[in-house]
């Protein structure tokens, strides 16, 4: 019986990915050449999408494991750096011709998979000595290798003027690699949406089979794990791993949707949105250990984000109340402070949103309320 | 007797010092398979000490801890396991987020052999690998009386059946010796009848060593075949309930003289 409900839920869910993709595609055909759509919409979903694979990555070594990493946008700008360099160079040797080569989208797809395969060995560097601490340490030792990989690639000589110059890619790379204008955006919307449904599928599958289930015993105690039998070392320097790898795609997916790459936007320093703290905050805000939390909480995040910097109900407040926008990393720790006092488990807690349990859970959690509702009134009347 | 069998847990001079002070030294205990011994002495003696060396917790200063006539020494704790020593602990570690049922299958974590391809993939060999686990974390769960709150997080058990969670998780280990820390602490007489009872069906069923820490003294007399007793680190007396009953340095290490 739990098998075929399992199937069932693989086949309902593949079911509405597939229709909802088919919907997309025909929006997309319909309305593709249209001005709002092509120059806010589309821009807006690939920047969620790239949010939710790097939320819920990082919600894999945060939420699941318990440890908290502070350089994940470091293995998203190896990501972002790999897969630009890449797409360019082939580009160099004319491996393909322009955006509409279907050999460009192999290229496209090799970057990809080779942007997560080098965030993933880079996390192996860090991730066997770091991992050996814990808490507070790990985090300095995390921070501090965000920080080491952005200057890095700031001080990487290759590429020149046209490529990669002292950190900064330049506009070649909109030309003629990866970087997308606002119609290959359009045109490749799908390869966006695939990427995404299909990272967030695979974290999925590793926290529901042996490694999840030894990353949350970890979690929850690391001494009881190893008198469990769980080498706790090889799971977590695994995990660390295999939730880089999604953070570099994530950077790959970024890297599609600039026309120039620059270290400054990975850093601390510019309030914007990629920095880790950012999605520490999207992690803590959709809920540690919910990776619908997380995809949920990165278009939340997102829009947050847009709303500061483009909302036009900005510039109607008074001047001591608009000042705050003018730094957004105030707004983001104003949001944290906010979930950790009114709800410190974040939105979806450890809850996982699920089509099939939909309504199931939904009549559970009417029944509980109206339990409580009951005993409260009972209380009362009987004091 | 059982001195021509070999030993399934034994120590030879097993020792540990913090620092100047000896928490355990000159530890020296056979247990044969099978057998149900019992580890007591006063507060502070260094039981839960014997017990970290026995598991890898701690690495000894002196002496060697040898299963099935392997010594162990160097190894780390999973390898202990690994090896076939579980145990339990004095105050209860359970992993409180996870249902009562992942907390046996995350036990069960080092003889599943499907790797991360096949995890990702969900190949017909993590299916049946999971099959595997889910039907025998049931069976362990069944045995402790549990196997109605499966589905629960361990957290919300009341006290006497977290207790058992944490016996069914170590079972899930396939362990060859079982080393129970105080089981009965902070427990009614009925929670330590019933985890007696519990005790007695594992035994039973399957036939592995016991060692048991435990204060409870009737619980002790009544179930142990032989009891070693401690105290300052040393062994003060070791023979069968009657015999440490009637021992006067036992008599004077509780009660003073």
């Amino acid at each position: 019986m739990k098998k075929n409900k399992t199937a069932r839920g693989y086949f309902l869910n593949t079911a509405v990915i597939v229709l909802l993709f088919t919907a997309f595609q025909i929006l997309t055909a319909a309305k593709g050449s249209q001005g709002a759509f092509k120059l806010v919409l589309v821009p807006s979903i690939w920047q969620c999408c790239y949010l939710m694979v790097l939320a819920a990555s990082l919600n894999l070594v945060l939420g699941f494991m318990g440890q908290l990493s502070l350089g994940h946008c470091g293995f998203m700008a190896i990501g972002a750096y790999t897969a630009a360099l890449l797409s360019l160079a082939c580009e160099r040797a004319e491996w393909f011709d322009g955006k509409n080569d279907p050999r460009f989208l192999a290229v496209l797809i090799i970057s990809v998979l080779a942007a997560g395969l080098l965030a993933a060995l880079f996390s192996l560097l860090v991730g066997i000595p770091a991992l050996r601490l814990k808490g507070d340490y790990l985090a300095i030792i995390t921070l501090g290798f965000g920080m080491i990989i952005i200057n890095i690639i700031n001080n990487l000589p290759f590429c020149g003027q046209d490529g990669l110059a002292l950190g900064s890619a330049g506009a070649s790379l909109y030309k003629n690699g990866l970087g997308f204008g606002s119609k290959a955006k359009v045109q490749f919307l799908w390869f966006a949406l695939a990427v995404t449904i299909l990272s967030l599928t695979l974290l999925f599958m590793f926290v529901r089979s042996k490694y999840g289930r030894a990353i949350k015993a970890i979690r929850d105690d690391e001494i009881a794990a190893s008198a469990s039998g769980i080498n706790t070392s090889k799971y977590k320097v695994l995990t660390f791993a295999y939730s880089a790898f999604f953070a570099g795609i994530a950077g790959a997916l970024y890297a599609c949707t600039n026309a120039t790459l620059s270290t400054s936007s990975f850093a601390f320093t510019n309030g914007g949105i990629l920095n880790s703290t950012f999605v520490v905050v999207m992690v803590v805000l959709g809920g540690m250990g919910s990776l619908t939390g997380s995809a949920v909480a990165a278009v939340i995040m997102f829009l947050v984000n847009y709303e500061i910097k483009n909302g036009q109900w900005v510039s109607l407040l008074p001047a001591s109340l608009s000042g705050i926008f003018e730094y957004p990393m105030l707004v983001y720790a104003l949001v944290l402070i906010i979930v950790i006092l009114f709800r410190p488990k974040g939105i979806f807690g450890t809850y996982e949103f699920s089509l099939q349990n939909l309504i199931p859970d939904i009549r559970n959690a009417i029944k509980r309320h109206r339990a409580a509702k009951a005993e409260k009134e009972e209380a009362k009347a009987n004091a | 007797m059982p001195e021509q069998k070999m030993p399934v847990l034994e120590t030879r001079k097993l020792g540990i010092s913090f620092g100047g002070l000896k928490a355990v030294s000159d530890f020296n205990i056979k247990i044969f398979p099978g057998e149900l011994v019992g580890l007591i002495g006063p507060n502070g003696a260094g039981k839960t000490s014997v017990f970290n060396l026995l598991t890898g917790v701690y690495p000894p200063t002196e002496g060697t801890v040898i299963l099935d006539g392997k010594p162990l020494n160097g190894k780390k704790t999973y390898q202990f396991v690994e090896a076939g020593v579980a145990r339990t602990f004095q105050n209860i570690r359970l992993f409180k987020q996870m249902s009562v049922i992942e907390n046996v299958k995350a036990a069960c974590t080092k003889d599943i052999e499907y790797g991360l391809f096949a995890a990702t993939f969900r190949t017909p060999k993590f299916w049946k690998a999971e099959k595997a686990v889910t039907e025998k974390a049931m069976r362990l769960l069944e045995i402790c009386g549990l196997a109605d709150v499966s589905e629960l997080p361990a957290a919300s058990l009341p006290y006497g059946r977290q207790r058992k969670l944490e016996i069914a998780r170590a079972l899930a280990t396939d362990m060859k010796i079982l080393l129970l820390d105080e089981p009965a602490a902070g427990m009614n007489p009925t929670e330590t009848a019933e985890l007696l009872a519990c005790i007695q069906t594992i035994r039973e069923q399957f036939g592995i060593a016991i060692l048991l820490i435990e204060h409870d003294m009737s619980l002790v007399m009544n179930i142990c075949e032989r009891i070693q007793v401690i105290d300052y680190g040393q062994t003060i007396a070791s023979g069968t309930p009657s015999e440490i009953a009637a021992n006067k340095r036992v008599i004077a290490a509780y009660l003073g003289e």
